[in-house]
């Protein structure tokens, strides 16, 4: 032991600082979060119930709203973002470098923006009244007033479109990089059979792109899952009715607002399996690309 | 000449998509820097009338936002720099050196990459109270330094650097803090570049946990302060503009600075938030 230490010393030495902090402040909370969804933890204490707060949650027509609305942002907002970031960045590539650069920038700016005031500008954007942007907006071809946030209709579609109505810059940039490394070749086969551009994008740059696509797919999804600050701002975390609730939303009320800690914790194991059900499926899919 | 013609119209398309992802910032300036009677207007005008700082002057003087702007950049400023020293230290022992233990550890890092943040937000908050540390700046700043996303980046990029510069130092008697300190430090410049503009990102825009962590407002980092100013200003959406863009600018400011570590860091990282 005292031999290994002198041989090794330094290399724990450098490992020590991150690895200890890791221990404590990640591996030991992901163990205590899956023991404290086993409790009843309340403000104080808690006892041992078993599977009871998955039970509870199972029966609980919040925590199904909640569920439901997190798959369904989670659902329509990734589809929309791949495939914007996906069209944008095979509209870049062609462009000269020059171009190129300018364009991730342009579509990386709104990105740099908290979560908290992007969502602030979209609440006012979105307010009820007629003076509301997207009420005036859609005013000049006739349509609303809507009540958007103000109603339980309509205010998830509210949250939804907010996240939509972003060109997603980081996707942009990972598919204009993988875009950037294709192979020649086959894109020289295809023009030597008379294959048009849109021929080409279809049927090379789609599915040569797919690693890309899992990854983003997955990135997306496991971040839609965590959709908190939209909410909370938004809609005043939760809506009308309940009408935007979110996982994240409902695990943070639960806990730091009415003190069930263990009933949360439950929440967040559900939050936990899904990100992890997301990441395997990406390695099963991307397995059975290794086959073809 | 074609070639131009035949390019507009997607460049038309391009700058119109661009123009519109960066309008609901545009719309957060131009409310920030109207007058009041002319900020809620039906229709409302998307061309100023006339411009005034009378929103700034009102949010500086009425609101702590000038403390919240401080007690960031603090927070910020400490996560990224303990990150930069602690993950090029891992990074380099993960990547250059052999230990007894290391791949174990390094899939206990790699294996926690996609775990939500908000499954460990209840048991660090029991942590952070067992500890005192609760409504502290340690309290925000620690669990901050668990994120292990940057130790992976530097493992990655220290990796690819060539190891016969080592070799000759150590020849030449240098101890090993040495080696890591004059030869691995200043060729990771370009990945401590990456991760110091990330984590000061990620961190001047860190919401839920300094929401849960901190109590005293005028311990607030102005994220979680600009969401206490809706409570405040409910409708009164010339303030809650200005509080959004004072808190937008410094982060644009470094975007506009570090374009290319910004764009460099999404192809080495990934997306990240």
């Amino acid at each position: 032991m005292t031999a290994a230490l002198r041989r090794h010393g330094w290399s724990y030495l450098f490992v020590l600082p991150t690895f200890s902090l890791f221990v404590l402040f990640t591996l030991l909370p992901v163990a205590q979060g899956l023991v404290l969804a086993l409790q009843d933890a309340r403000v104080t204490g808690g006892t041992f119930i078993g599977l009871a707060n998955f039970g509870t949650l199972a029966d609980d027509q919040v925590f199904r709203q909640a569920l439901g609305n997190t798959v369904l942002y989670a659902t329509v907002v990734v589809a929309a973002q791949v495939t914007l970031a996906l069209v944008v960045a095979s509209l870049i590539q062609p462009l000269g470098a020059r171009s190129r650069v300018f364009y991730r920038a342009l579509f990386y700016l709104p990105l740099v923006n908290s979560a908290i005031l992007v969502a602030m500008v979209w609440r006012w954007i979105f307010n009820p009244n007629p003076f509301g942007l997207a009420n005036a907006a859609l005013g000049t071809l006739g349509l609303g007033p809507f009540l958007w946030i103000g109603s339980s209709d309509q205010a998830l579609l509210a949250v939804i479109l907010s996240a939509v109505l972003t060109i997603p810059g980081g996707g942009v940039v990972l598919y204009s990089a993988a875009i950037g490394s294709l192979p020649r070749e086959l894109y020289e086969a295809a023009d030597l059979e008379g294959a048009g551009p849109f021929a080409k994008w279809r049927h090379i740059t789609v599915p040569l792109l797919r690693p890309t696509t899992l990854y983003l797919v997955v990135v997306y999804t496991i971040l839609a899952f965590q959709v908190f600050e939209r909410v909370y701002i938004m809609t005043n975390g939760g809506g009308p009715n309940n009408a935007t609730i979110t996982i994240v939303q409902l695990i943070y009320s639960t806990a730091f607002q009415f003190g069930r800690y263990g009933l949360a914790s439950a929440m967040a194991v559900v939050l936990f399996v899904m990100a992890i059900v997301v990441a395997i499926a990406q390695f099963r899919s991307l397995r059975t690309d290794v086959e073809y | 000449m074609s070639s131009i013609r035949r390019r507009l119209p997607v460049h038309v398309l391009l700058l119109v998509a661009g123009a519109l992802s960066l309008f609901p910032l545009y719309w957060l300036f131009l409310t920030s820097l109207s007058p009041t009677q002319y900020v809620v207007r039906v229709p409302p005008e998307v061309v100023p009338r006339e411009l005034t700082v009378g929103n700034y002057q009102r949010l500086f003087e009425t609101t702590p936002i000038a403390r919240w702007l401080v007690n960031t950049v603090v927070i910020a400023g400490v996560i990224t720099a303990f990150h930069l020293l602690f993950d090029s230290m891992a990074g380099y022992a993960f990547a250059k050196r052999r230990f007894p233990g290391k791949d174990v550890m390094f899939w206990l890092i790699v294996s926690t990459l996609t775990v939500p943040a908000q499954v460990t937000l209840i048991p660090v908050f029991f942590i952070l109270r067992a500890l005192g540390l609760l409504d502290t700046y340690p309290g925000v700043i620690l669990p901050g330094l668990a994120d292990v996303f940057g130790v992976f980046l530097m493992k990655q990029f220290i990796q690819t650097l060539p190891t016969e510069l080592e070799h000759a130092a150590r020849v030449d008697g240098a101890s090993e803090w040495q080696v890591y300190r004059h030869i691995i430090v200043p060729l990771s410049r370009p990945a401590l570049a990456v991760l110091a503009i990330f984590t000061f990102q990620r961190y001047w825009n860190a919401f839920i946990f300094p929401l849960v962590i901190l109590r005293d407002p005028a311990k607030y980092p102005v994220q979680v302060g600009l969401a206490t100013l809706q409570g405040e200003f409910n409708t009164d959406y010339g303030m809650l503009m200005t509080g959004a863009a004072v808190a937008a600018l410094p982060i644009i400011a470094v975007f506009f600075a570090f374009q290319r570590q910004f764009v460099e860091g999404i192809r080495i990282g990934g997306v990240k938030g």
